[in-house]
């Protein structure tokens, strides 16, 4: 029994090695990629639009209206990070249902690849709104005490990201895969259902924490240490 | 180990191709045909309101158009309206007054017609009874009645009161020539002489006769002398009497006159002797009392027989004339449509 797809090795070469993971990865970048270019090829700008195109359009206004009112002044800008994140921890989610395939976000590593992406990309974005200094400043909010309080959650809220993900996804495959051998009929079907559910609610907790970071340190008064405990604790 | 390294950063960079890629071939194109879309619908929005405030613009312009023609419209109407009353008032009045005239001068006509042709039968009517009286008379006037007369005459001269006496008797004295005695016929010679001897007495002077025949006095005798005149004759009151009538018929009754101008010159035949002042016209006064006098007496004879004659004819005869007349007419109609 193996917890992960990395353990799924297809070709090694020394440091170098092809697992299921980033096969699966690269299946998930290509449907992605060749969907939404296959789409946006043929985009019209008349009235009536193809159902293609209807369906991406929703998708799309739908995260920018989320990254929105989360509070980002500018959707546009961080649409193309965290609306990738997203749509490729949703799109892992919902695949589960097709057999043999196993999702990338199951692997820790997937899962510590995006949170690390978050993990730097939050202070990027806060230096370029609010320039180096700004930024750096923030961590001495509210006052300078709170400094390493800072540090150690910014550290641990990457790391609950990536666990919570990685736990969610494995679960459930695990789950399925342990029902399976106690009841081989019609219950899988209700976890693979549950599974579907979760994986969804996943890829939602995990790009709206993403945007919530984000938001936190482009903001100039902070108070960004509350929504992430407080979602955390929720969510968990 | 859960975590393996290689595949932690081969995923971080897959993640960030999956970034681009996406960014590339969904969000952006996706978003700039939102925008674009947008953009259009904007554009054809505010077209469309461009339009549309144009078209109220244009609508509310062809509104003032149209209330400014309906104005003028109404303007004119009210004008053609007013000109066209006035006009008929205008053709009214002169149709009316067009028909004024023509009634008025119809009913003028008429009245004139009317008064001609009264006249006109009654100047008819007057001659006829006249000459059908100066007939009769004429007839009944024979030498025996000549001889009356003479008598009359003589009473009358006689009877002349004293002023008309002295005129008459001057203008005989004065006069070198003999006065004229006319009469309608010739006298016998005791009536000449009675006569003469009357004037001789009247005027206690001898006076020269001379006698003359004039079948104008119908029945009479008058003496005439430088200017003056005493007679009697019927003429004068046939005369006096025509004159009588016509200013009877003058005075419009139209009914009246002609029953009786038929009536009255027998009735009132003595009446109008008072008019006969045609001959105490020259002597003024004194002549009005005896006339009376003379027809009275004159009359007592040959007026019963005068009126007893008359009277049949000229009832008789001015019937016939009036109806004689239509009578033919009528009866030519019926004869021929017969």
């Amino acid at each position: 029994m193996r917890l992960s797809p990395d353990q799924m090795i297809f070709w090694q070469h020394g440091f170098f090695k092809l697992n299921a993971t980033i096969v699966f990865t690269w299946g998930l970048m290509l449907v992605l990629a060749v969907g939404s270019k296959l789409i946006t090829r043929k985009l019209t700008t008349e009235h009536t639009r193809s159902r293609w195109q209807n369906l991406l359009e929703i998708v799309v206004t739908a995260i920018e209206k989320q990254i929105e009112d989360v509070g980002l002044q500018n959707p546009k800008k961080y649409m193309g990070f965290l609306g990738t994140l997203f749509l490729f921890v949703a799109l892992a989610a919902v695949c589960t249902i097709i057999p043999g395939y196993e999702p990338p976000t199951a692997s820790l590593s997937t899962t510590a690849a995006l949170a690390l992406s978050v993990f730097v990309a939050v202070p990027l974005f806060g230096i370029e709104e609010q320039g180096f200094g700004g930024y750096l400043k923030s961590y001495t909010k509210p006052t300078i005490i709170m400094l390493p309080f800072n540090i150690i959650s910014e550290l641990s809220r990457t790391l609950a990201l990536a666990v919570r993900l990685f736990g969610n996804m494995m679960s459930g495959a695990m789950i399925i895969g342990i029902l399976l051998t106690i009841t081989p009929f019609i219950f899988p079907v209700i976890m693979t259902l549950l599974g579907l559910l979760t994986g969804m609610v996943q890829a939602y907790i995990f790009f709206i924490l993403a945007t919530v970071y984000i938001a936190a340190a482009t903001r100039k008064r902070k108070t960004k240490q509350e929504p992430a405990p407080k979602l955390e604790t929720t969510t968990n | 180990m859960l975590i393996d390294w290689f595949t932690v950063g081969a995923q971080a960079l897959n993640f960030l191709i999956l970034v681009w890629l996406l960014k590339h071939f969904l969000y952006k194109p996706i978003l700039n045909a939102i925008d674009a879309r947008e953009k259009r619908i904007a554009k054809e929005l505010a077209d469309a309101d461009a339009k549309k405030t144009e078209a109220q613009k244009e609508r509310d312009e062809f509104q003032k158009k149209n209330e400014e023609f309906d104005q003028q419209r109404a303007a004119l109407l009210t004008k053609a309206t007013d000109e066209a009353k006035a006009e008929r008032q205008r053709l009214l009045d002169e149709a009316r007054k067009a028909a004024d005239g023509l009634s008025a001068k119809r009913q003028e006509s008429l009245i004139n017609d009317a008064k001609n042709l009264n006249q006109a039968i009654s100047q008819l009517t007057q001659k006829e009874v006249f000459s059908i009286t100066r007939k009769a008379l004429t007839d009944l006037a024979t030498v025996s009645l000549e001889e009356r007369m003479g008598e009359v005459f003589t009473r009358r001269l006689h009877g002349l009161d004293d002023k008309a006496k002295t005129v008459l008797g001057d203008a005989l004295k004065k006069n070198s020539e003999p006065a004229l005695v006319r009469s309608a016929f010739d006298l016998p010679a005791e009536q000449r002489a009675a006569i003469q001897n009357a004037l001789n007495e009247t005027f206690s002077a001898e006076i020269h006769l001379r006698f003359e025949t004039s079948p104008d006095l119908v029945s009479g005798i008058e003496l005439s002398s430088n200017g003056q005149k005493v007679g009697w004759s019927i003429a004068d009151y046939l005369a006096s009497l025509e004159k009588g009538v016509g200013e009877l018929l003058k005075e419009k009754d139209k009914p009246a006159p002609k029953p009786e101008v038929t009536v009255e010159p027998k009735a009132e035949s003595p009446k109008p002797k008072e008019k006969p002042t045609p001959t105490p016209e020259v002597k003024a006064e004194p002549k009005p009392e005896p006339a009376p006098e003379t027809k009275t007496e004159a009359k007592p004879e040959s007026d019963k027989k005068a009126e007893s004659e008359t009277k049949p004819e000229t009832k008789v005869e001015p019937k016939p004339e009036p109806k004689s007349a239509p009578k033919p007419e009528e009866a030519e109609p019926a004869i021929k449509s017969a």
